[in-house]
């Protein structure tokens, strides 16, 4: 009997405690309820309500109409042009490391190349041009590549398992200069022609040469990409705030009569514009990073190929850092910089012609 | 606080539509301009205005010439004047609470600054139960009511109303013609263009009347 009134009483306080639970529930769902209502009627739902208003009354709207087919083309056209432009900025960062990095590596090394003669004892030759770079002034490590090193290189034009033995393979020093001082390569091309007469001595100039340029010019390339796809969306912007100029002539000219000066009104067109350039160039910037993000993990994955090595020398490794997201965040800022700008120049303009 | 000195206006090549037209407005003042229909009365009312400049002659507007003013100049001057327009020119995207207060908000007050008047003025005009509607569904008379809120609001030192109980019943005209009259009497010129005679027998105001181009004053 007992028992059966503890389960009774323990049955009733789960019940109470549920319809409690229910109860703070239905409260919050009705909050939530209203807070979405509100929210419908275009009002915040953190805003409480004003005696004297009806609810949902619209009350600071913008004073420019807006044309919402317009307006979405245009973030349309702005996040594209956000996107290559982004793009461009982000290879072009992204090259401009590479090279710094391959410009750096390359300028710090030199290849010493010995050619076999019959008439001379090549290992000798090697000990004596090793010597005369050992101990020279701004040479920081000599190193003699073994011979099998020597015909690895070679496997990529004559394939593997082939006996090189019995060729004239030429054998090669690696000689890397010290950071704080460049070493006198024309003294020791001298000392190296004089120790062996077989041995030519190649500081990379030239390649390091042709390679900036091609670097550099693809850098440019990627600036100039930028500054026109900028342009294009100052055009944009420019040829959408006349449109919009026109369409809202009305509603310009009643600003106008009620004491709008010129300024207070290209400042509306300047907010609604520089809104849809921040909008677009959201998504453009964020679409390029997702893309740069992306790319990054497919050339990871294709890292172990045949060309990843090289298309790594070249490009480095598909990452652009937080610089190269910094410039992406930037060129997206001042796309809807520009919008603004331009909107604001552009009404500035027809006003003084209306004038 | 208006001069007009000797002004004419030409559109164009054509001939002057209004001529040598020599007039001033008094604060505290209160006058009918009235004539026939294509008279001239809404130029002329565009002209005080600002919003047309005229071929010649002179306008001084709260003592300065704004005859060659530039937009910016205008605006401040425009700032102490209320207008109803006779097509309302009310902003079709904007709620009528919105279109009342516009003239507010261009002068960069906060929204909480003017709520209440705006409401209260609303209410008066008996448009409290519409601020929320936009005005392609009011009817004529309701725009014309927001259209004089809208005027009224800055409480302006010169009213230009350019026929505004041409859409209200005789009552509510009279209520206007009331509230006109009140706004004289603390302190505005109110300058009505009406050729509604009824409308004009109900007080002893002067009377600018425009004939064949050139304007003559009654009283």
């Amino acid at each position: 009997m007992l028992t059966a009134e503890r389960v009774l009483r323990r049955v009733r306080g789960a019940l109470h405690r549920a319809g409690a639970r229910c109860g703070r529930l239905w409260q919050a769902v009705r909050q939530g309820a209203m807070s979405g209502a509100r929210l419908a009627a275009g009002q915040n739902p953190a805003m409480p309500e004003i005696p004297g208003l009806p609810s949902g009354l619209k009350r600071e709207q913008p004073l420019i109409p807006v044309d919402s087919t317009a307006s979405r083309a245009l973030v349309a056209v702005i996040a594209i042009l956000t996107f290559l432009a982004a793009l461009a900025g982000g290879a072009a960062h992204m090259v401009a490391i590479a090279s710094s990095d391959w410009r750096s590596a390359i300028s710090n090394e030199m290849t010493v190349q010995i050619k076999p003669d019959p008439r001379r004892n090549i290992e000798d030759d090697i000990a004596r041009a090793a010597r005369v770079f050992r101990g020279a002034p701004g040479v920081a490590e000599v190193r003699i590549v073994p011979r099998a090193e020597s015909d690895r290189l070679l496997e990529p034009w004559l394939g593997a398992g082939l006996q090189l033995a019995e060729l004239p393979v030429p054998r090669l020093l690696v000689v890397t200069s010290s950071r704080s001082s460049r070493p006198d390569v024309e003294a020791l091309r001298q000392s190296l022609r004089r120790e062996a007469p077989t041995a030519s001595l190649d500081d990379h100039r030239l390649w390091v040469g042709r390679l900036s340029t091609m670097a550099n010019t693809l850098i440019l390339a990627g600036i100039a990409v930028v500054l026109l796809v900028t342009l294009a969306a100052g055009l944009a912007v420019a040829f959408a705030t006349r449109g919009a100029m026109a369409g809202s002539h009305d509603s310009v000219e009643v600003l106008h009569l009620v004491g709008a000066n010129d300024a207070f009104i290209a400042r509306e067109f300047q907010g609604r514009f520089l809104k849809l350039g921040l909008e677009g160039g959201a998504i453009g910037g964020l679409s390029a990073l997702v893309v740069t993000v992306v790319l990054g993990w497919i050339s990871l994955s294709w890292s172990s190929g045949p060309g990843a090595d090289q298309l790594k020398a070249l490009f480095g490794a598909f990452e652009i850092g937080w610089t190269g997201y910094l410039i992406v965040i930037g060129i997206a800022a001042l796309v809807a910089l520009i919008a603004g700008l331009v909107s604001r120049l552009t009404v500035q303009r027809h006003l003084r012609q209306m004038a | 606080m208006v001069r007009f000195e000797g002004i004419g206006l030409r559109y164009g090549m054509g001939p002057e539509v209004l001529r040598d037209i020599t007039f001033s407005i008094e604060p505290r003042s209160f006058q009918y301009l009235t004539g026939p229909s294509g008279a001239g009365k809404t130029t002329l009312l565009k002209l005080m205005l600002l919003s047309l400049k005229p071929t010649r002659g002179l306008i001084n507007l709260f003592g300065h010439d704004v005859t060659r003013r530039q937009n910016d100049a205008l605006s401040a001057a425009r700032q102490r004047m209320g207008v109803v327009f006779q097509d309302f020119r009310l902003l079709d995207h904007l709620t009528v609470y919105e279109n009342v207060s516009l003239p507010l908000r261009v002068k960069g007050r906060d929204e909480a600054s003017y709520r209440s008047e705006v409401i209260e003025l609303l209410r008066w005009v008996g448009l409290g139960e519409r601020m929320h509607s936009i005005p392609p569904v009011l009817s004529g008379g309701e725009k014309q009511r927001a259209a004089i809120a809208r005027a009224l609001i800055v409480k302006p030192e010169l009213l230009l109303a350019d026929e505004p109980t041409g859409n209200v019943d005789p009552t509510l005209a009279r209520r206007l013609l009331r509230l006109f009259m009140e706004l004289q009497r603390l302190g505005t010129a109110v300058v009505i263009a009406t050729h509604d005679l009824n409308l004009m027998d109900q007080n002893d105001a002067r009377r600018l009347v425009l004939a064949d181009g050139y304007l003559h004053v009654d009283g």
